[in-house]
């Protein structure tokens, strides 16, 4: 019997969108006595459900403004569903704009332990993963020079190195394959496939339906919010070819 | 109760971290680094003795630590509010991406300078004790207040923090509004020597005053702390926690919409 790992149950996320963003009390203040405070309402997923099992591979497909990238936020976490609910079992790694969270003017060696910390790795555990970080990224010397500095191939290296140190129930991946150069690129994509065959659950959000088809063995279809299509990934990939005609 | 304490738990180390990360960026880049922390109030303390005493003709032997209280108490009110109140947004990078509970990081802003103002109090020990003041019983009580003062802080930093998010000028108006609580702090005159029937009340309702008074009762007159005001801090203190919770939990999850 292979278990439930995570499970989206009915998950609708709404947005308000105001026809002007309000942000200083002033405009509130004028707009709530003049009555113009109206909200449009926007539901970025509505009735969203599935669940993976331990060691399947999602692929998230569908057109931009889908929800895709919602629905990944809404299972990392970060942002809270309006309805429906979430349930995960174990880690969560959030593959998602490496190194968004770093310190610029902190130097590699310092936000491995800031960006560690972040992601709920203990102290010890970063001190005993530190030269596997820094071997990684194949950043040398540079580990000690203030971020800032950084190319930005270095710094999604370096926030692939540090993410991916753990071995997580659930991977959540945005088109960060496509990291670095082609070298780096065969290394990560060698390091995302040992972590598949330890049996690793995956969301991945791509583009690329060849991509998908490579990586994924599970598939849904997102469009408006909606779950339009699920099932084996050559079928689900099979429909959205055809919306995108 | 039990999970808030958990959750606390395994994120205590990126409390320590963000801590760090504020204490260590604050002087990275200046020649005389952590120096800073004791020059700097004991340069503004000197510029305002020296202001002060020449404009009032005062002969006051300990007139700087006069100074010296209010201003040390009022600086760390000061910092650590506006950082707590900036550190949603300023952090708003990594909210976006990583869930971490999210009062980590007014709580952290909030400590770090905390951190930095214990340090400062070194100069507050060594003035004193140049010009004369000696250890005694009476000055234990400092505690009290360099521990409520922590608290309210904290309790003001939720309030602004979650506000701030929702509407930006607040970093504008809490800047006058900080203007207001120094001068009427009495850091660098005596109330008695400003006070009126028709303002004294500025005085009694400023918590921030009724900290530095008791501070300065522990300090430097070294008599027993003046009750009232001491009750008055600590409903104000504990209350602005509370509400201030309360308004951070309840918001919280709009936070990643509006920054």
């Amino acid at each position: 019997m292979s278990k439930v790992v995570l499970k989206v149950d009915k998950v609708g996320m709404r947005f308000n969108l105001s026809a002007e963003k309000v942000d200083n009390l002033k405009e509130y203040v004028i707009k709530m006595i003049k009555r113009e405070l109206y909200f449009q309402e926007f539901w970025a997923l509505r009735d969203v459900t599935f669940s993976l099992n331990k060691g399947e591979r999602l692929g998230i497909l569908g057109l931009n403004g889908a929800g895709k990238s919602t629905l990944l936020k809404v299972v990392a976490g970060v942002l809270k569903p309006t309805e429906g609910t979430v349930t995960t079992k174990g880690k969560i790694v959030p593959l998602l704009e490496l190194g968004a969270g770093f310190d610029k003017q902190y130097t590699g060696a310092e936000n491995i332990y800031l960006y560690g910390a972040m992601l709920g790795y203990s102290k010890e555990f970063i001190k005993e993963k530190y030269d596997e970080i820094v071997e990684f990224s194949e950043l040398g010397d540079f580990i000690n020079v203030p971020v800032k500095n950084y190319s930005s191939g270095m710094r999604a290296r370096l926030g692939f190195a540090i993410a991916t140190v753990v071995e997580p129930e659930i991977l959540i991946l945005d088109e960060v394959l496509s990291v670095g150069d082609a070298k780096f690129r065969k290394k990560s994509e060698k390091k995302i496939r040992d972590m598949f065959d330890k049996g690793v659950t995956v969301l991945f959000v791509s583009h690329s339906i060849e991509q998908v088809k490579r990586l994924c063995n599970k598939a849904i279809l997102l469009e408006h919010g909606h779950i339009i299509a699920e099932g084996n990934v050559e079928d689900v990939a099979k429909i959205y070819e055809e919306k995108t005609k | 109760m039990k999970r808030l304490i958990n959750n606390f738990k395994k994120y205590r180390f990126l409390l320590v971290e963000l801590v760090k990360k504020d204490i260590k960026l604050k002087y990275r880049r200046s020649y005389m680094g952590y120096i800073w922390t004791l020059l700097e109030p004991l340069l503004t303390m000197i510029v305002l003795a020296l202001v002060f005493s020449g404009l009032y003709g005062r002969s006051d032997k300990l007139f700087p630590v006069y100074i010296l209280t209010g201003r040390l108490l009022y600086t760390f009110f000061s910092n650590g509010t506006k950082a707590a109140m900036k550190s949603i947004r300023s952090n708003g990078a990594m909210i976006k991406k990583v869930y971490v509970p999210k009062y980590i990081y007014p709580l952290s802003a909030i400590l770090s300078n905390y951190i930095i103002f214990l340090l400062s109090l070194v100069v507050l020990v060594a003035v004193g004790a140049v010009l004369g003041l000696r250890p005694n019983l009476y000055m234990l009580q400092a505690i009290v207040p360099l521990t409520l003062i922590l608290v309210m802080s904290f309790g003001v930093g939720m309030i602004l923090s979650t506000m701030a998010v929702f509407f930006r000028d607040l970093e504008y108006l809490w800047g006058v509004a900080l203007m207001i609580i120094m001068y009427a702090s009495a850091i660098f005159y005596q109330v008695e020597s400003v006070a009126k029937p028709s303002n004294i009340w500025i005085f009694r309702l400023n918590p921030l005053y009724a900290l530095i008074r008791n501070f300065r009762s522990a300090i430097l007159y070294q008599e027993w702390m003046h009750i009232p005001s001491l009750i008055y801090a600590v409903v104000f203190s504990f209350g602005t926690v509370i509400i201030g919770t309360i308004m951070f939990y309840k918001q919280q999850d709009k936070f990643i919409l509006n920054i």
